[in-house]
């Protein structure tokens, strides 16, 4: 198998892109991203989007003939996959298979969302689709709401306070502050984390990322020929998957998600590090508990201690371990497909140096951590300074 | 001769005190307590109706029963609040209960007394040998019009009754006796959301009228005297009603107190003697004879002569007693109450 | 939220009356039911089982952001139920807020309306869950 880098990265201002639509934002990030990559549209050899609900939301299905199409990449296979909010891992992998198996050198991988064109509660059933339909969803429970039954089992088993969990919403506006790509510039306070209006006890409107509009973009390519096209090749070290319940209620522990858990451990182990290693990640904080549960599946505390943690100040940056430095989904936004190909750019700018307020000093090892549904898919990746 | 082998009982669990529907509509509330003898009735939830009502009491009359739910042959559910204009209560019911599919099931509808009719035919069936056990179920989520004096009564509940051999009984149905004419005193049109009455008129020609006839009836065609019962339930729309026709026939208030639920819970409509009745086998005791007069508006009058026998008492330790469910209450608002009865334009 | 009439139909059973299954191999019980054993798979035995629709709560919920079909309950109370049977699922606690509730609290199963907001369509109905008291 062959190293795989990235060489280029790009993506749209996440937010409610009321002017942009779902081919012109996904067609910004990849063209962003082939520019950033300096490469030319003819050498590319094959793409992966990443989209959860394009049908649902937009109307559109068949979002990889699209994408060749309005890319100007034709003929060449651009293939989608859906693992619910997990997508655009799911598509960068699918990226990083095809290009360490030497099937493709210069490998496009999207992802997408459009999710404003439609209201809340039209958005909020199609996400629910994520879940177990026809178990959860139907009998009245919300995403929010499978989040919170973790929450209180959290609080219930390690005594997480709803102030450790509004401690990570006030860390991850801190920065999306810094990041000009961030749905939410501005900083909030504890109080009003603590003070926002209820969406699902025990977590509240600031506990809850965003409905966001957005797409993001990376070009892979072999480690050994990335430098001819870049001076920072970002070299990726694993790429790993795991599957756990659809139904959150199957889970034997609802104080972590196993299949996140069990893709860190297999991608340490296959890169040769340890949680202790890495410098900045990039962790599914679709809801504070989430990025709390993260933080102790990944290794970086004892479970249980990740809420005291972030408390402490712990995953701030310059803390232990920088966590979440776009803002993570809280700030930065959710477009749901769109969010595992962010992540990786994030880490890449990182790791090239290039997040100036944002920037994690030397930083070396990333991590980034993007999961399905309430964790019935998880995919973690592990990246190196290439340079 | 048939008789009841299971029974049971189930009120929701929210209230509306009669002083709350009162201030809301500038009346005095004594004027309404005294009057109407409501003191509070039961609202339901906002995901409960007939169905879901029919099955709760149903539920808790099987266990007392301990009859494999194969074996019984009809369901009929009487309600005037049926949540289908057209799609039967009684398959609901039926396929919740595990009844299913061998068996016959219809809606009822008679105002208030579609409960017992279902009863009465329950008994024929099990008396021919048509059906091992029928089941025959009163419920209803009724509504009154908002400011109609129907509002401080309309309420929900349900009973059910599993029919079968008087030998396996815990209560025998001695014998019925019915009284019907075409006399329109409530009604509502099949577009409505709320029903019509002849105010006064409900009285003396309807629920009187109907009410003696058919217990005069039964008590005539038994040879029977009242004071060889211990209970009588006479339909309550109010709890000023049934006093009165008690008084009239000559019935101590001491026989009918045990079955009066209109005070506390409101006019369970084709609920309400079945419920009465439910409440007086909570308490009775083997041997005790059960006089029972229902009425349904259009109109007619059911009276049964039940007599208790000694399995009550092993069959009635399983399962929730009335009371459990009447105790267990919680207050509304007005506007909670126009809520949950999605009163409200737009819901 | 609307659902077919076909795929409702078939979901009848399990709604009503918490059929679910057993696998007489390993002795687990699952809810909703399940076509093969995820921990014996081609050695398990799966046959029909009813759930008592008896269980504990281990987790809670009070929904105050619906989504369409539910937004005339809220705010309602959602909660896994560890079955006494030893399994879990998910359902809506009746009758009850936020706050009186705990984890470990007993509840019975009840038979109440799931979806019914369209006035033109059918009512879904289903198990629901309330505190035993």
């Amino acid at each position: 198998m062959r190293k795989v880098a990235i060489i280029g990265v790009g993506m749209t201002k996440f937010g409610e892109n009321w002017d942009k639509s779902f081919r012109g934002m996904v067609t910004e990030a990849g063209v962003k991203a082939i520019q950033d990559a300096k490469v030319k549209g003819d050498e590319i050899s094959a793409g992966y989007v990443g989209t959860m609900a394009s049908g649902s939301l937009v109307g559109q299905e068949h979002a990889g003939a699209l994408i060749a199409d309005y890319m100007g990449l034709n003929p060449i296979p651009i293939t989608r996959v859906e693992g619910a909010c997990a997508s655009g891992s799911l598509a960068l992998r699918q990226g990083v298979m095809a290009v360490a198996s030497g099937l493709h050198d210069l490998v496009v991988v999207g992802g997408v969302e459009k999710m404003t064109d439609l209201d809340t509660a039209a958005v909020s059933q199609i996400l629910g689709g994520a879940g177990d339909q026809e178990w959860e969803l139907f009998m009245g429970a919300t995403f929010p709401g499978l989040y919170a039954f973790m929450a209180r089992r959290h609080m219930h088993e390690y005594g997480t306070t709803e102030e450790m969990l509004a401690s990570v919403a006030v860390k991850n506006h801190a920065n999306g502050a810094h990041n000009k790509y961030a749905q939410f510039q501005r900083e909030i306070t504890i109080e009003q984390a603590l003070n926002a209006k209820m969406v699902a006890d025990p977590l509240k409107i600031l506990d809850c990322s965003p409905i966001t509009d957005g797409a993001a973009a990376v070009v892979l390519a072999p480690l050994d020929s990335a430098s001819s096209y870049t001076e920072k090749p970002i070299e990726i070290l694993a790429s790993e998957q795991a599957s756990g319940t659809l139904a959150l209620h199957d889970r034997e522990d609802l104080t972590s998600i196993k299949a996140a858990k069990i893709a860190g451990q297999n991608a340490y182990r296959k890169a040769g590090i340890a949680p202790k290693d890495i410098d900045v990640a990039e962790v599914h904080d679709c809801f504070t508990i989430a990025e709390i549960v993260a933080t102790e599946d990944l290794g970086f505390f004892a479970p249980g201690q990740g809420g005291p943690a972030a408390l402490e100040g712990k995953t701030k940056i310059g803390g232990e371990i920088a966590v979440n430095t776009s803002g993570g989904l809280k700030a930065t936004g959710h477009p749901v497909g769109a969010t595992g190909v962010k992540q990786a750019c994030e880490v890449a700018w990182q790791l090239r140096g290039e997040r100036e307020e944002a920037q994690v000093e030397d930083a070396e090892y990333a991590l980034t951590h993007n999961v399905g549904g309430s964790g019935a898919t998880a995919v973690v990746h592990l990246y190196k300074r290439g340079y | 001769m048939a008789g009841i082998v299971g029974y049971g009982a189930y009120v929701p669990k929210y209230r509306i005190k009669s002083e709350t529907i009162a201030e809301v509509w500038g009346e005095d509330p004594d004027r309404i307590q005294k009057g109407l003898g409501i003191m509070e009735k039961a609202v339901p939830a906002s995901d409960e109706d007939s169905a879901t009502l029919s099955v709760e009491a149903a539920r808790i009359a099987m266990k007392r029963a301990q009859v494999s739910p194969s074996e019984i042959g009809a369901v009929y559910v009487g309600s005037e609040s049926h949540p289908y204009a057209v799609k039967p209560t009684a398959t609901m019911v039926a396929q919740a209960l595990g009844t299913i599919p061998n068996l016959t099931a219809a809606d009822l509808e008679f105002a208030c007394k579609a409960g017992t009719a279902g009863m009465q035919m329950c008994m024929g069936m099990v008396d021919s040998s048509m059906v091992k056990y029928g089941l025959a179920i009163g419920a209803d989520t009724a509504q009154g019009r908002p400011g109609d004096a129907l509002e401080y009564s309309a309420a929900a509940g349900a009973a059910a009754y599993l029919i079968g051999q008087d030998s396996e009984s815990l209560a025998v149905i001695e014998d019925t006796f019915s009284y019907t004419t075409d006399t329109p005193d409530f009604w509502r049109r099949s577009k409505s959301d709320y029903p019509s009455h002849g105010g006064r008129f409900t009285g003396e020609p309807a629920y009187f009228k109907h009410v003696q006839g058919a217990f005069n009836g039964l008590m005539e065609k038994m040879d029977e005297k009242i004071e060889n019962y211990d209970h009588f339930i006479f339909h309550q729309p109010n709890a000023k009603f049934p006093k009165a026709v008690a008084k009239k026939l000559g019935v101590s208030k001491e026989k009918i107190e045990p079955g009066m639920l209109v005070p506390t819970i409101g006019n369970t409509y084709s609920g309400n003697a079945p419920l009465a009745l439910a409440n007086v086998l909570d308490h009775a005791k083997p041997g005790e004879r059960i006089f029972v007069t229902s009425f349904g508006s259009g109109a007619g009058s059911d009276a049964f002569s039940i007599q208790v026998t000694d399995k009550i008492e092993e069959r009635r330790r399983d399962g929730y007693p009335l009371s459990h469910f009447i105790e267990n209450k919680e207050y509304v608002t007005y506007a909670i109450y126009a809520k949950l009865r999605k009163k409200y334009k737009g819901m | 939220m609307k659902e077919s009439i076909s795929l409702t139909w078939r979901r009848i059973p399990e709604r009503y009356k918490m059929l679910g299954s057993h696998c007489t191999t390993c002795d687990a019980h699952y809810f909703p039911p399940r076509m093969v054993c995820p921990a014996c798979r081609r050695k398990g035995k799966i046959e029909q089982f009813e759930f008592s629709g008896n269980g504990k709560i281990y987790s809670f919920t009070e929904i105050h952001a619906a989504p369409s079909g539910f937004e005339n309950q809220v705010p309602y109370v959602m909660a896994i139920v560890e079955l006494d049977e030893g399994t879990r699922c998910t359902g809506q606690i009746v009758d009850a807020c936020c706050k009186d509730l705990k984890i470990g609290d007993p509840v019975e199963g009840t038979f109440r309306k799931i979806l019914s907001d369209d006035p033109e369509g059918p009512i879904h109905y289903g198990f629901k869950f309330r505190l035993k008291k």
